[in-house]
């Protein structure tokens, strides 16, 4: 059933299958600071994950995305956000518009719908990991109601950059990855993203005392 | 059925019995070393076992019929889990009385005894250590029979012997759907027997305990049975752990020297995942009630997830 399947075919399926377990362990969190080291473990598998294929197909320039993962996801943002965390004196608990036993629920509907939709997608595709297309899709899906759900402005960019993670995932799975020049743009914005936002926390909490993102949806001043 | 395999089936329900409060005691000596205290004797379960089948028993005013034939069934229904699940040889002629979710039944039915005569005495106590295992028993149910039946999907068979012949003697592959329901099974296995992150099994604290609460009325060789029949959940649900997600070691087909080596085997790795247990009790601390739905729930989801991973990855059209 399963014998034709290669080792490395397995191991794509199984760091997969870790990044949709970390998208959940990232929903379920309660606190900021694990929920940075979740992200930053994510940004590793999907390197392992990116590795694998590259090694087994051969595509030179996924190294490079690789690394770039590496650097990027699992090491540089991370410690950006930690510093945020650090300078921002964050210490409350994350918290979510609904419970995190009804996000779960939720998030299983999401990954059913996904992975749904994904099957007949994959199908057509002829790469190695195309069965991870419906993983990465749930991860995207996973991310944006990580976003929706909580209230809190470094949590929604965790969850941004989740998303990020989802999409790479995905263009690895159904087409061996981006070009080379998209790859680096798209991680220059999110670096440059990661930054910025950084800053707006500084300018959020100024203005309102907290890092709650409800407080910018009053227009007027008071 | 053939004498042998009797003959492999008895020897195996009274490795169970021996085994089992030896595997509690290793898990109580385990913990008190992690936690910097001096340990009790290894053989601690047996001095206690020993000293309440000879003390009397003493029944409350009110006790029913019911309160008394419980420990029995409870023990009853353990000892036939244990002989179900395939602990050393797959060849059980035990193994068609009772499929995986059968298997999850017998375990309901003793927690439905234990339950009932708890609240058969009237005591405060007692019907809250009831509710508290009913509500802990339905959420941790759901997620056992899911985690079974990715298991099951795996081998197209519901027999646990089938599924650990299937899963033991397959060639090396990886299924990521099997790492979902081992960690699911590790959270059900750890509410359902009364360990840290939902209860603490080694506290009379009244207000935290489910487990302890429901037998505080018992005595004598009653609350024997009873300890002896939680050993024996324990045990039951450490082989079957075992034989679904580290099958390699159970003998498949009928001889001596099969059955030879897998004990050796088998408590090579009760002490490993006994050792495991015990530091993971120690990492965490208990969790509020409240909170065990939820425990439960990240368990159910898991397992959910492991069943439709497989369907996604794991079946190619």
């Amino acid at each position: 059933m399963n014998a034709d399947i290669s080792l490395s075919a397995q191991l794509i399926n199984l760091f997969a299958s870790v990044i949709l377990l970390l998208a959940f362990a990232m929903l379920a969190q309660r606190r900021v600071l694990p929920l940075i080291n979740l992200f930053a473990l994510q940004g590793l598998t999907l390197c392992l994950s990116t590795l694998v294929v590259a090694f087994t197909t051969g595509q030179a320039h996924l190294y490079g995305s690789a690394a770039l993962t590496l650097v990027l996801k699992a090491m540089l943002l991370p410690w950006i956000l930690h510093r945020l965390v650090r300078q921002l004196q964050v210490r409350a608990d994350v918290e979510g518009l609904i419970n995190i036993p009804t996000t779960m629920i939720a998030g299983i509907v999401l990954v059913m719908i996904a992975f749904n939709v994904a099957l007949p997608i994959s199908q057509l595709s002829s790469t190695i990991s195309r069965g991870t297309l419906g993983i990465a899709l749930a991860t995207v899906m996973l991310a944006f109601l990580m976003m929706i759900i909580r209230t809190k402005a470094i949590p929604q960019v965790v969850g941004f950059l989740a998303m990020e993670n989802g999409l790479f995932l995905a263009a690895t799975s159904a087409t061996y990855g981006m070009p080379m020049v998209v790859e680096l743009g798209i991680a220059l914005d999110v670096l440059v993203g990661v930054i910025i936002l950084g800053v707006f926390f500084f300018q959020i909490r100024e203005q309102f005392d907290s890092l709650d993102i409800r407080n910018l949806e009053k227009l007027k001043e008071r | 059925m053939n004498l042998f395999g009797t003959l492999g089936q008895l020897f195996a329900i009274a490795l169970a019995l021996l085994l089992a409060p030896l595997l509690t005691g290793w898990v109580n000596q385990c913990r008190a070393w992690f936690q910097n205290r001096s340990a009790p004797p290894l053989l601690q379960q047996y001095y206690m076992l020993h000293k309440l089948f000879l003390k009397d028993v003493v029944l409350a005013h009110g006790a029913s019929q019911l309160f008394r034939f419980a420990p029995f069934v409870v023990f009853g229904c353990m000892v036939l889990a244990c002989a179900i699940i395939p602990t050393l040889s797959t060849d059980l002629p035990l193994a068609p009385a009772a499929d995986t979710i059968a298997l999850v039944g017998v375990f309901g039915l003793a927690r439905i005894f234990i339950s009932l005569a708890a609240m058969d005495i009237g005591t405060s106590f007692g019907s809250l250590g009831g509710r508290r295992e009913m509500l802990v028993g339905f959420l941790a149910e759901p997620a056992l029979l899911m985690v079974i039946f990715t298991t099951a999907m795996i081998s197209q068979s519901t027999s646990v012997a089938t599924i650990v012949e299937t899963l033991a003697h397959r060639d090396f592959v990886i299924y990521p759907s099997l790492a979902f329901a081992g960690i699911a099974f590790t959270f059900v296995s750890f509410a359902e027997n009364a360990r840290v992150p939902v209860d603490n099994p080694a506290t009379h604290l009244e207000l935290t305990m489910i487990h302890e609460a429901m037998i505080l009325e018992y005595s004598g060789r009653h609350l024997a049975l009873i300890e002896w029949a939680a050993s024996l959940k324990l045990y039951a649900y450490s082989c079957l752990g075992l034989a679904l997600f580290f099958p390699w070691g159970i003998a498949q087909g009928a001889s001596v020297s099969g059955l030879l080596l897998a004990i050796p085997a088998l408590v090579a790795k009760l002490a490993i995942g006994g050792a495991l247990l015990a530091g993971i009790e120690t990492l965490n601390a208990k969790v509020r009630i409240f909170r065990a739905p939820e425990f439960l729930g990240t368990a159910f989801l898991l397992a959910v997830l492991g069943l439709l991973v497989r369907l996604l990855l794991e079946t190619r059209i």
